[in-house]
């Protein structure tokens, strides 16, 4: 187990809380995709792992993130990002002003003064588009370009355990297949355990491994990534592609009730 | 037509070393968004340094050079670890009057050691820096401002340029959230922008003292041009920086040398209010879209 | 008919927002106070030396321009460096009109406080499209221009000669005495503070405040933040102005020598010492700082005197300066809140002893 995380709670400025009691484990050398609504805590969880949520004033409260046998809830991001973890941001957070190959050597912060050149090369092999722009102000690439270049710049640092913040968002969907075509290979290729957040649950499900499905900051449901896929409430819910007349009569709203508690 | 020329390159060689020092004052608001009102103490710092260092140590010019670099840097580098770093996440409004009141301090330890009378450098600039050029007559101290000006913004040019901690600094400047979350050590960014900032403001207290002397009045309300220059180049443009440096020191010496020398110190302010009314972001800033 | 007596409840029991508006949330407060007042016009001038009053009119004065100081900066959030300078317009303002039109004290020094409302209204206008920081650098440029002019504009401000005023008197009392001072200046502060609390609490208070905790959101709420950050800004002055209408008077001659840069910074420390946002810590400040510049002299007379350490007691302005810096800078790293917190931190741990929790 690459990452072991038991029953935490987060609170916001020690007021909102955000996650009540959630529970996940994270297998080396795999892809765990994390499903749910906006709200539901996906990108507070990730925060947590990477230790990001300081900067915005929240706190693991209670329980325990485990990575590799030690313990790094609220540990710092400058400690975290040094034991291989970590985070892409949602909403692709280039450094505007910074051309593509600087904004790439930002990523190498973790391991200052080592060489990067083979990195580059590495990087560039997965997302040739960059290579044609490798001068050019990130400010000035499109949303494809950048999220390669988010991306690229977290291989950059060698990552274990690489979390993926909505790569998708905003995308069309051949340039989203595209990506997580990409995933996939930075999976199978270096090995990298990859956690992925997004809220295209089709495609998600289609590269991950295995599965979990969060609701109001906690987890409703895990499986295999086959198994979520054929699940029937997943189907509704996340797939869009429920049985049809499930949901067109006002007599089955009490199923949907149902089920919504359940889940 | 000739003391045009004179004035015009005086002016530069001074508006030089201007927008050298306020390079500093804009790194560390571009990395840290703080509004250092002690630049002008960390200026006389660095001169009164080199003055020890020369005339009480009698070290050999270029060591004493070297080592007030040095001794600025540890200066600037220190000052964040005790003072600011305790107030990151505080509202603005306390880091600035933090520095305000830095400035005081520091005044008063200046005082309380060198007194606040005139002191002068011993002259060791060679005579053969002097540029002639027909009738227009160089003096080694403005021909020393220039070639210093010249190297320092060639070589911070290049460290921004080309370094991997320059990389890092100017990403943390760009997006902190997403430099932090690659493993950008922030922290060490604010504590490098604020060594870097005392190093270059010594340097320009240096040449400075050089040209009018070295008082502790003088030298701290010449670095507080810094606000006209920044306000002149945009805040947040280390480029504007040094172009709003050179405009400041040609109306500098322009108002001098026509008008009246008292009038010279005051006007860089008047241009400052005007210009905040006129073009509140500076020829070269950025508007920022801000949200809440 | 007798009033029941409202104490000091055991929680919180406002059952309407005027409860929450109220300026003494209790009878003792309010009973305290007035017996203060009282104290202070009547037996106070009377007991006190000649040099005890120039110290608590020093103080006075310095309330009254503090407490304007703490309306911008407490209460609204922006910086002044400039309030030094402000001072003295204020003074010269009043001695212009003392000598050149003979105006008599008590129009003088209103007058002096109106005409530095309106200076401060200048300096305040680059806020019109920008934030709070932009305003502390304009100011610090009103700082140095003002500072040029009151030296250079000599056919109004005598140069560095300065103007020396006629004795004040009003109506027809002379008030060329410390102790006939003192209650010009103690009334004058009464009033100013009284202004100051009830503005705190009205319409207006609500939108400084606002306007400094989020301005884009206080904007969004059709708060019209220009216009009061700029009335914000010509209130503070004029309380600065009539301050330095008051000093010119007292100090019957005037240069352009104290209202320096030094002095704005004095100011920015006696609200933070005292405490920013609370009108009462700007009168702490002002006391704190009025007493620590006594006690650095008298120290210095000290040093000097036993010839211990004669060079230390040169000169009193560097150690002047390396307080004043070193006081904001601890305040600000260990109690922000300045001595109003202190104060009330002591007063309900009182309140709530022996058992505290």
């Amino acid at each position: 187990m690459l990452l072991e995380i038991n029953n935490i709670s987060i609170v916001y400025a020690d007021v909102i809380q955000v996650l009540k009691g959630v529970s996940l484990n994270v297998e080396t050398h795999k892809i765990v995709s994390l499903l749910g609504s906006n709200g539901a805590g996906k990108t507070t969880t990730l925060k947590a792992i990477s230790g990001l949520l300081k900067p915005e004033n929240g706190k693991v409260t209670d329980g325990s993130i485990v990575y590799e046998g030690n313990r790094i809830d609220n540990l710092s991001p400058e400690e975290i990002t040094r034991k291989g973890i970590i985070q892409v941001l949602e909403g692709r957070q280039p450094f505007k002003y910074l051309t593509i190959e600087e904004n790439l050597r930002v990523g190498t912060a973790t391991r200052w003064g080592k060489p990067y050149r083979k990195d580059l090369e590495m990087v560039y092999d997965y997302f040739p588009a960059l290579l044609s722009r490798r001068k050019s102000l990130a400010g000035y690439c499109s949303g494809g370009e950048l999220q390669m270049l988010v991306m690229g710049r977290a291989l950059m640092a060698h990552p274990r355990l690489l979390l993926l913040d909505e790569p998708s968002l905003g995308l069309a969907p051949l340039v989203v297949r595209e990506i997580f075509k990409i995933i996939r290979r930075i999976n199978e290729e270096q090995g990298t355990t990859i956690v992925l957040v997004e809220q295209n649950s089709t495609m998600a499900l289609q590269i991950a491994h295995y599965g979990y499905v969060m609701e109001n900051g906690k987890i409703v449901m895990e499986g295999t990534a086959e198994d979520l896929r054929k699940n029937p409430d997943i189907k509704e819910f996340y797939l869009g592609k429920g049985s049809a007349d499930a949901l067109k009569s006002y007599q089955n709203v009490k199923s949907y009730r149902r089920r919504k508690r359940w889940l | 037509m000739d003391f045009f020329l004179q004035l015009l390159v005086n002016g530069i060689c001074i508006g030089l070393i201007y927008g050298i020092s306020a390079m500093g004052f804009v790194m560390i608001f571009k990395a840290s968004s703080v509004i250092n009102f002690a630049h002008g103490e960390l200026l006389a710092i660095g001169a009164f340094l080199f003055l020890t260092l020369v005339t009480w140590a009698e070290l050999p010019v270029y060591a004493a050079f070297l080592l007030t670099l040095v001794g600025s840097f540890a200066l600037g580098f220190i000052v964040e670890r005790l003072f600011l770093r305790p107030l990151i996440g505080e509202p603005l409004i306390e880091v600035i009057m933090l520095t305000v009141g830095l400035a005081s301090m520091f005044k008063g330890i200046m005082l309380f050691i060198w007194g606040g009378n005139l002191h002068t450098f011993p002259d060791f600039l060679p005579e053969t820096l002097t540029l002639q050029w027909g009738t227009i007559h160089v003096p080694p101290v403005y021909v020393a401002a220039l070639i210093i000006g010249l190297l320092f913004l060639t070589l911070f040019g290049l460290f921004f340029k080309y370094s991997s901690q320059g990389i890092f600094m100017r990403s943390v400047a760009d997006n902190q959230s997403a430099a932090l979350s690659l493993g950008v050590h922030v922290k060490r960014v604010f504590a490098l922008s604020w060594g870097i900032a005392a190093l270059v403001a010594a340097m320009s207290g240096i040449v400075l003292g050089i040209m009018n002397g070295i008082n502790v009045h003088e030298l701290s309300s010449i670095g507080l041009k810094v606000f006209p220059v920044v306000i002149l180049g945009g805040l947040d443009s280390i480029g504007g920086a040094v172009i709003g440096g050179i405009l400041i020191g040609l109306l500098e010496t322009f108002t001098g040398g026509y008008l009246s020398t008292s009038l010279k110190d005051v006007l860089p302010y008047i241009v400052l209010v005007v210009i905040l009314l006129v073009k509140p972001y500076g020829l070269f800033g950025l508007v920022e879209i801000e949200r809440v | 008919m007798m009033k029941k007596l409202k104490l000091h409840p055991c929680g919180n029991f406002k059952e309407r927002y005027e409860d929450e508006l109220h300026v003494f949330s209790t009878d003792f407060g309010k009973l305290s106070s007035m017996i203060g007042l009282l104290l202070l016009f009547s037996l106070v001038p009377y007991v006190g030396g000649s040099y005890v009053l120039y110290i608590l009119n020093m103080m006075g004065i310095a309330a009254i321009a503090a407490v304007g100081l703490n309306l911008l900066v407490g209460y609204t959030g922006q910086i002044s460096l400039g309030h030094g300078a402000f001072l003295g317009v204020g003074a010269y303002a009043a001695a212009v009109f003392a000598t050149r039109f003979s105006a008599p004290f008590w129009m003088a020094v209103p007058a002096a406080g109106l005409i530095t409302a309106f200076v401060g209204l200048i300096f305040g206008l680059p806020s019109l499209r920008l934030k709070g920081l932009y305003l502390t650098i304009s100011t610090l440029a009103g700082q140095f221009i003002i500072e040029y002019l009151l030296v250079h504009w000599e056919n109004v401000t005598g140069g560095t000669m300065g103007i020396t005023l006629p004795a004040a008197s009003i109506f027809g009392i002379d008030l060329a005495e410390d102790r006939s001072f003192f209650f010009v200046i103690y009334m004058s502060l009464a009033g100013l503070v009284w202004v100051a609390v009830n503005l705190t609490r009205t319409k207006y208070g609500r939108a400084f405040v606002a306007i400094r905790d989020n301005d884009r959101a206080a904007e969004g709420m059709g708060i019209p933040i220009f216009r009061y950050k700029l009335l914000s800004f010509a209130i503070s002055s004029c309380y600065a102005g009539l301050a330095g209408g008051l000093w010119a008077y007292y100090m019957v001659s005037i240069t352009s020598e104290p209202f320096n840069l030094l002095l704005s910074v004095e100011y920015i420390a006696m609200i933070i010492i005292g405490g920013l946002g609370s009108i009462a810590g700007s009168i702490y400040g002002a006391v704190f700082i009025t007493l620590l510049n006594e006690g650095l002299r008298w120290g210095t007379d000290f040093l000097m005197n036993t010839s211990l350490f004669p060079e230390i007691g040169l000169t009193i302005a560097p150690i002047r300066e390396f307080v004043f810096g070193l006081a904001i800078v601890l305040f600000i790293l260990f109690e922000p809140k300045g001595l109003a917190e202190v104060w009330r931190i002591i007063r309900s741990s009182f309140k709530l002893w022996p058992f505290s929790y």
